[in-house]
């Protein structure tokens, strides 16, 4: 039984990764998981300087999922590149680092930055929806995102994935301008712009007013959009949104998705990764299913 | 030990006031871990809510194996807990957070509202001399007794209905509470002001902080508080509630 996966000449064991922002650098949940038993695991974003975050209220929980303004806060390249990534490379896992910038600059010297370490693909978050610069000012305008891309793509050692915003009208137009632009890969959906305000207090749950929406309610929206997008590109796709079982993993999959990636349901469910690799190849069982990459795209 | 998530059985489940149970889980791995002041997330049954919620432990029975938490119903997850009886069974992942360190020092306890409930267990592990500082809203003293059986109590009513009427510091006042080290947990405020009083009196202060958390081991960033010193994690000055406290000396957060 094959269950590996080529996202732009990285092979991975399995089609299984972790969502940015939810796993940090892998070292709390490594405590609860093999590590080793992921395909890739794929970092919160990092940027050249450290960012503290928004105020709190950071998180939100609504029906059926969680909105997050957490605002990107992490500790910058520097301590990135010295403490995270030697964590990574003791594990037997491909390392997707997630890149956040205010500018196209900041982009581009993280990614510099990472082009002679061993990291094997960059993820460059251009669909954020909690930070006043960068972030989603990048992923809403094709003309945006077909720059940054191959500014991006220029200066990259490693394969670029970009990922990208729901809060679009057509993100088949945004993965068209990606591909355009010399994206390796596309990594979809980055959360729903939502708002959730507390009647009690007649104040906004959250201290940004607004957050991203991810969870099991984004999941109907994330499997659409993977299956538009996989039909518009030739690129492979990463699919998220809400995946909290196999069987979500491999709806992504038969949707077009190379990959996918366990977002939200590692805080209700610290072991979801490790039990969807082992639910895919229970599935592929039953089914008779020989190689994963059968699965891949395969409802049209 | 790192932490785990289980399946716990319910042993008990008691109402000790308006809103406010008591729920002892059987659950000996985290038992045999847990510290005074560290918490549990608890999952409810109901899929629509996805965030475990975090509550505190009021008492750890280690040769039992069993938890006991004491929590007031502030929504719909809360609520399905309170439904719970002896028999049932529910997720819980823990132990959680750094706990108290034990300081052989004259201590004050100080817990305000749903604050009470952690103190309870650093009531029973401090062998030194103790006294608890209890603030509560009416003459509805949950927990009282038990804080009675280790050592002195003062208590503080918002109503006046019992000890002194206002606040936990009212009382250490009125009632000439003396200590070297304070350990303190409740809402905000009260430990806003149980940190200026510590600063004021020069006495060493521990409290213990709450915030919405998605992950509760660190890895989500959800929970942070301004913290005094560059954090380990981000090298900002954001301390995880979940994973570097919730205890903190309170001279190391901003509150």
């Amino acid at each position: 039984m094959n269950t590996k996966v080529n996202i732009a000449g990285v092979e991975l064991k399995n089609p299984v990764m972790t969502a940015s922002g939810t796993f940090g650098s892998g070292a709390e949940y490594g405590e609860m998981v093999d590590l080793n038993r992921l395909g890739a695991v794929v970092t919160k974003g990092v940027a050249n300087v450290p960012w503290p975050g928004n105020p709190t209220p950071r998180i939100a929980e609504v029906y059926g999922g969680m909105l997050n303004a957490i605002g990107l806060q992490n500790p910058g390249i520097d301590v990135f590149v010295e403490r995270d990534i030697p964590f990574l490379k003791q594990y037997d896992t491909k390392i997707v680092v997630n890149v956040c910038g205010r500018t196209t600059e900041d982009y581009v010297e993280v990614v510099e930055r990472l082009g002679d370490t061993e990291v094997d693909l960059l993820e460059i978050n251009i669909s954020c929806p909690n930070v006043k610069e960068g972030g989603i000012a990048f992923g809403q305008d094709p003309k945006a995102v077909e720059a940054i891309t191959r500014e991006v793509k220029r200066r990259a050692k490693q394969p670029v994935i970009m990922k990208l915003s729901p809060n679009v009208t057509d993100i088949t137009v945004m993965a068209k301008a990606a591909e355009a632009g010399g994206a390796d890969a596309l990594s979809l959906i980055n959360t729903l712009t939502g708002m959730k305000i507390d009647i009690h207090r007649r104040t906004f749950a959250l201290a940004n007013k607004t957050g991203g929406l991810s969870g099991p309610a984004v999941k109907p929206v994330a499997v659409r959009m993977v299956y538009q997008t996989a039909n518009a590109v030739k690129i492979p796709i990463i699919g998220m949104g809400g995946i909290s079982t196999a069987e979500d993993a491999i709806e992504f999959l038969l949707a077009g998705a190379t990959a996918v990636s366990v977002g939200t349901a590692n805080f209700f469910n610290p072991y979801a990764t490790v039990e969807i690799v082992q639910g895919i190849e229970d599935y592929m069982k039953r089914y008779g299913v020989d190689d994963v990459n059968q699965l891949i795209g395969a409802v049209r | 030990m790192a932490q785990v998530k289980i399946k716990a059985r319910v042993e008990s489940q008691v109402q000790l006031a308006d809103g406010v149970y008591s729920m002892e889980l059987l659950a000996p791995e985290i038992a045999s871990a847990a510290r005074a002041g560290q918490f549990i997330s608890v999952y409810t049954k109901d899929k629509s809510k996805l965030l475990p919620r975090p509550i505190s432990l009021c008492g750890i029975d280690r040769e039992r194996g069993i938890l006991r938490i004491v929590y007031r119903v502030a929504g719909a997850g809360t609520a399905e807990f309170s439904a719970y009886r002896a028999g049932d069974s529910v997720e819980i992942m823990g132990p959680l957070g750094n706990g108290f360190t034990l300081k052989d020092k004259k201590a004050i306890l100080i817990g305000g509202g749903i604050g009470v409930p952690p103190m309870l267990e650093l009531m029973k592990e401090l062998s030194c001399e103790r006294t608890a500082v209890l603030g509560y809203r009416d003459q509805q003293l949950f927990l009282k007794d038990e804080f009675e059986a280790c050592g002195p109590v003062c208590v503080a009513t918002e109503d006046g209905s019992a000890g002194t009427k206002g606040n936990v510091l009212d009382a250490i006042r009125e009632q000439g509470v003396q200590g070297e080290i304070i350990y303190a947990c409740g809402p905000t405020p009260m430990l806003r002001a149980v940190k200026a009083y510590a600063q004021e009196k020069g006495i060493e202060c521990y409290i213990s902080l709450e915030e919405r958390m998605a992950c509760g081991i660190g890895a989500c960033l959800a929970c942070v508080c301004q913290s005094k010193d560059v954090d380990s994690h981000s090298h900002v000055h954001n301390k995880r509630i979940c994973k570097d406290g919730p205890v903190f000396a309170a001279e190391e957060v901003e509150i």
